[in-house]
């Protein structure tokens, strides 16, 4: 039985054309990827998220618990409440569960929003380790998410819900009133995910569309989230593949050293044995439309794979995520339809406030 | 309800063929289909001379989302392409049966094989 959020009959209205994400209908456009992608990049434009599942732990040893099962360190939230934090969940193998935003609100609470394709898996992992640290983890299917991108994202929030969360520095949240407003998002450009009552959703979702901000569907978010250079789990990123070959070293905190994680030492042994392939940014010279899982070869260095692919419509051009053998290499091919094609190997993000950026 | 001009013959893969007075046809694809790919991003044709078979791929219309092969609706040669296309995909998307063309093919063969618009709209009915 597919699913669909509290703001279904608000895109039926819009005229969305929707699709099956991973057993949701949600809204893959509403007329024009490519227009929605540029009112994104140009001023501001929102998404319906709520398939994206937010779940609460509650328990004095919840940060315990978190220090043990994510891959970053939660600790370097303490004494900042409302401080967000991005991690991978790992296996015990070292593979990426999820890659997740870890909230922390206060010393007994931490609020996680993981990804809709994962969450009966997420929930059942995170089930199992919570008894052993007597904390309660709580599925929210009682509240929507409505991510607002843009550059004019947050003054068009302001009008709607009061300069109070104006105040928000960058990856942090706050509670307003019966909202949680999360200064955060999937689409490099800044703006806020508003976590509300599935009961005010549409409510919060027209009044929004009223001070000007315009729906945008799940197309225009992924190219957007490309172009930021952002990983999509499932895609560039699984439970067979460590965060170091996934460009998420970034996010794994060895240090301190103490600190035993779930993944730790597949990682270290990794990390000693040498990291053989990396994720690197690919910018098509020739033309044509790079793809997931098309072959890439590097002269010298070998073979690897496009993981994610588009056409950037903000370059005009098109780019893509890809896993290769590392070493110096300043160009690659991309196998497209039996046809040898040039790519850069760009240095990630593609595009930052707007503007190309590699 | 997508557009489909009474004048055209369509094939069950989305193409429709204009028959043009001295003998050749023009070809593109639907206005259904253009909508179900959506937003076109990169247009591949075929090359000149080229010889075609009745549904052998020879095009690639590729969207925001996903690549889409286009056969060749009928038998013939290819005569011209629309370059206007390569350059300016989104043609296809605004104009798909006027300067959203793909190529023109002379030495056709098939044309009797093809849908008129009521039968390929009862194709496209979901």
């Amino acid at each position: 039985m597919i699913k669909r959020t509290a703001l279904y009959a608000a895109h039926v209205a819009e005229g969305a054309k929707l699709v099956d994400f991973t057993g949701w209908e949600m809204p893959i456009h509403y007329g024009s990827q490519l227009d929605e992608h540029h009112i994104v990049r140009s001023s501001a434009g929102m998404f319906d998220v709520s398939h994206m599942c937010v779940v609460d732990l509650h328990g004095i040893r919840s940060r315990d618990m978190l220090r043990f099962m994510m891959a970053n360190d939660v600790a370097k939230l303490d004494g900042q409440p409302g401080k967000a934090l991005y991690s991978c969940m790992l296996n015990e193998r070292g593979g990426v569960i999820d890659d997740l935003i870890i909230y922390h609100m206060d010393t007994a609470w931490y609020r996680l929003v993981v990804n809709a394709g994962t969450r009966n898996k997420d929930l059942a992992w995170l089930a199992k380790h919570a008894s052993s640290f007597d904390v309660d983890v709580i599925e929210r299917d009682d509240l929507a998410i409505i991510a607002v991108q843009g550059p004019e994202a947050r003054a068009r929030v302001h009008t709607v819900l009061g300069s109070a969360v104006s105040r928000l520095s960058r990856f942090s949240a706050a509670e307003e009133g019966e909202l949680f407003v999360a200064r955060t998002g999937y689409t490099g450009e800044d703006g806020y995910e508003i976590v509300v009552p599935v009961e005010q959703a549409e409510d919060l979702w027209h009044k929004l569309r009223d001070a000007g901000v315009l729906p945008c569907g799940l197309g225009a978010r992924d190219t957007l989230r490309l172009e930021a250079g952002m990983n999509l789990y499932g895609q560039d990123m699984n439970d067979d593949t460590s965060p170091l070959i996934s460009g998420l070293a970034w996010t794994v905190a060895l240090q301190p050293e103490g600190r035993q994680f779930i993944g730790r030492e597949r990682l270290e042994a990794e990390r000693e044995q040498g990291v053989t392939q990396r994720l690197v940014g690919l910018l098509l010279e020739d033309k044509g439309v790079l793809r997931a899982h098309q072959r890439v070869t590097i002269e010298g260095l070998g073979e690897g794979e496009t993981t994610s692919g588009s056409f950037s419509p903000t370059l005009g051009k098109s780019i893509a995520l890809a896993r290769v053998p590392v070493g110096d290499a300043e160009r690659c091919s991309v196998e497209i339809r039996n046809r040898q094609l040039t790519a850069r190997i760009v240095k990630l993000p593609f595009v930052k406030n707007g503007k190309p950026s590699y | 309800m997508s557009n489909l001009p009474q004048e055209l013959k369509y094939s069950k893969s989305h193409e429709w063929v204009r028959q043009e007075e001295d003998g050749s046809v023009t070809v593109g694809i639907s206005d259904h289909a253009q909508g179900l790919l959506g937003d076109m991003v990169f247009v591949e044709l075929p090359e000149i001379d080229r010889e075609m078979g009745v549904e052998e791929e020879c095009a690639v219309v590729e969207s925001v989302k996903a690549a889409s092969d286009v056969y060749s609706p009928v038998a013939g040669t290819v005569t011209e392409v629309n370059a206007a296309v390569e350059d300016s995909p989104e043609l296809v998307n605004q104009d798909p049966y006027g300067e959203g063309w793909l190529f023109k093919l002379r030495d056709v063969s098939g044309l009797d094989d093809l849908l008129d618009a009521d039968a390929y709209a009862a194709t496209v009915e979901e």
